[in-house]
């Protein structure tokens, strides 16, 4: 291949004078406060922005619409169509869990309950959501497919307290998940 | 001096400082953080306001954000004020005052408006009317640097340091192209006394705009002094304008706080508020700056003839108001120009140390001085004659060409580097 020597480029003596790219620097920096201004920005559309610029004003407005399906949000607990819990309390997700977010208390079903033959369910089911990073190893662990990452990103409290989800608004938050493991079912 | 004397001149340092003055200086922080935004395609700090809903109320009061600036002055205060043990504690401590007070004593000799008149008696909106105007900004506002080279070597680290160092010597160099900057629009008016200058504008045309009074070609039997001098004065405008810059450490020559390579330059070991007085001081430097160009170049106060003559006519009652008119013009201009700075800031790339040097040194001090020589020559003119004024000229010619070759020989150019 041939070399090509590349050379600085020779100024004129307008460009050695600088006042005329300053005044271009203008041109631009105005163009660009003007078509915020007017709310024209290039991309504001696709970005949702309806203030200045290209920002899209948040609380007000939300991405949620544009969120892809593999999202990892907050994770939460889902019952099967039958409304039966999912969650056997194996704790292999409370195993691994990088930041030891999950902690769970195991408990018996009884004997006269119509799901007795699953033995277990959990009796207390805490994630800290001030532990949690959003890996998403709790729901590749599960084997009953119980714990999914949802699409709730806004988790917030004003204690700590309040960022410690129990079982009940693990529940309230994964809803109900149909299909999949089966192998609790009656046989037809 | 009797009472009433004392109390006009403690109602003016009052009123013209803490009412006028230093209200701008949140104002042009509040501008700089939104016009930069906009300049980038973002929004800015538009939230903060006047929190309703604690109160009650249904919705709360966001003014575009117009309280920000209050919120980070609680902010400072409330910050712990840190001082490291290793400082030198006196100097560390005088140094965040000495950049704030100058700024501030400057205020006294900026006229803001024409003259409030009450029972037939004018009181002019300027707290010191001296007659050595722009010499006596010069001389307190050049103090400052003794602010920022004191926090630099008291801080007792390098970064500190460094900056304090920088900005001596910036300041230093472009104080002198400053100074010789404005002798044109002073042999001009043949005055130092801001008030009379701006006074002049306003009868006579601006320094830049001189399209009315005297010095326009058809009120004064076609003289064109005042159209030639037009090339001299804005050749000192820009000089002056970009010295101003260097002055206040605005970006393009920020280098004694350049976040890039020094942290915070002279005022990386301040906290709270000693951190807030450096800020402080460099917008209140900002405000002066702005409102020095305004009143030397651009008409300060005064807006065009009709309307000067018009607000002078103004009255309520026995008070003539005109001046408050002027004022709000004055400050309007004001405003407009730091708008300008903050353009500057988010436009113009921070020069390199070297390139700002040479900048002070080879271009501005020599382009000032044959600009005095320029001035000088268009205003002697009339009195030389024509033969004088072109063998004038032709001087000046050749003095400008020597001084370009002189300095484009002894420029050593590296070669470049070839493989
Ligand atoms: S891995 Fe699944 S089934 Fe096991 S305890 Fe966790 S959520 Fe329950
Ligand atoms: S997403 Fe990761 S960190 Fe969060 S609870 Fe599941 S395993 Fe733990």
């Amino acid at each position: 291949m041939a070399v090509v020597k590349v050379t600085r480029p020779k100024l004129n003596a307008g460009e050695k004078m600088y006042l005329g790219a300053i005044f271009k620097g203008f041109v631009i920096t105005m163009k660009h406060a003007i078509a915020s201004m007017r709310n024209k920005t290039r991309g504001a559309d696709a970005m949702e922005s309806t203030g200045l610029g290209i920002t899209m004003q948040y609380p007000e407005q939300k991405w949620d619409g544009h969120l892809p399906d593999y999202y990892r949000g907050a994770p939460a607990l889902v019952t099967d169509e039958q409304d039966r819990e999912r969650c056997v309390s194996c704790q292999l997700c409370e195993f691994i869990c990088p930041p030891k977010a999950i902690k769970i208390t195991p408990g018996e079903i009884p004997s006269d309950d119509p799901w007795a033959k699953v033995e277990k369910r959990p009796k207390e089911f805490e994630i800290d959501m001030t532990r949690c990073i959003y890996c998403g190893m709790c729901e590749e662990v599960c084997p009953e497919q119980a714990i999914y990452l949802r699409k709730d990103y806004a988790i917030t409290g004003l204690k700590r307290a309040d960022m410690v989800h129990n079982k009940k608004k693990l529940y309230e938050i994964g809803g109900k998940r149909v299909g999949l493991v089966n192998k609790w079912n009656e046989l037809k | 001096m009797d009472l009433v004397t004392l109390l006009v001149i403690l109602a003016k340092v009052v009123g013209l400082t803490f009412v006028v003055v230093l209200p701008l200086v949140p104002i042009s922080v509040y501008f700089e953080r939104r016009f930069s935004a906009i300049i980038q395609d973002r929004v800015g700090p538009n939230r903060v306001g006047i929190p309703l809903t604690l109160l009650g109320a249904k919705k709360d009061f966001s003014f575009f954000g117009l309280v920000q600036p209050m919120a980070d002055g609680l902010k400072l205060f409330l910050k712990e004020d840190f001082t490291p043990s290793h400082v030198n504690k006196a100097f560390y401590w005088l140094a965040p005052a000495l950049t704030v007070v100058p700024a501030l004593v400057t205020v006294c000799v900026v006229p803001f408006g024409s003259d409030i008149i009450v029972n037939g008696i004018g009181y002019k909106l300027v707290i010191a009317d001296l007659d050595i105007g722009p010499l006596f900004v010069f001389a307190i506002s050049s103090l400052s640097v003794y602010g920022i080279t004191l926090a630099g070597w008291s801080s007792n680290s390098k970064f500190p340091f460094i900056g304090g160092v920088r900005s001596t010597a910036q300041m230093i160099s472009y104080e002198i192209a400053l100074g010789l900057s404005v002798v044109p629009v002073l042999l001009y008016y043949g005055d130092l006394n801001l008030s009379n200058i701006v006074e002049q504008q306003s009868v006579n045309g601006w320094l830049l705009l001189p399209l009315w009074g005297n010095s326009a070609p058809w009120n004064n039997g076609g003289d064109y002094t005042a159209w030639i001098f037009w090339i001299p004065a804005m050749i000192a405008f820009v000089i002056f304008t970009t010295s101003v810059f260097a002055e206040t450490n605005r970006m393009p020559f920020d280098l004694p706080e350049c976040e890039t390579e020094l942290v915070g330059g002279y005022h990386t070991e301040y906290s709270s508020m000693k951190f807030a007085m450096f800020f402080m001081g460099e917008y209140a430097a900002m405000v002066i700056g702005s409102s020095l160009v305004v009143t030397l170049f651009l008409g300060g106060w005064s807006l065009g003839p009709w309307f000067d003559t018009w607000a002078a006519g103004l009255k309520i009652g026995s008070v003539g108001i005109g001046g408050l008119l002027n004022m709000s013009v004055f400050m309007a201009k004001v405003v407009a120009f730091i708008l300008f700075f903050i353009l500057v800031r988010w436009t113009v790339p921070r020069f390199r140390y070297d390139q700002l040097m040479r900048l002070g040194w080879v271009i501005f001090f020599e382009a000032a001085l044959i600009n005095v020589f320029l001035a000088a020559l268009v205003i002697a003119a009339p009195q030389f004659g024509t033969l004088a004024t072109a063998a004038g000229l032709a001087l000046l010619a050749i003095v400008t060409g020597t001084l370009v070759w002189v300095l484009k020989v002894s420029e050593k150019k590296s070669a470049p580097i070839s493989i």
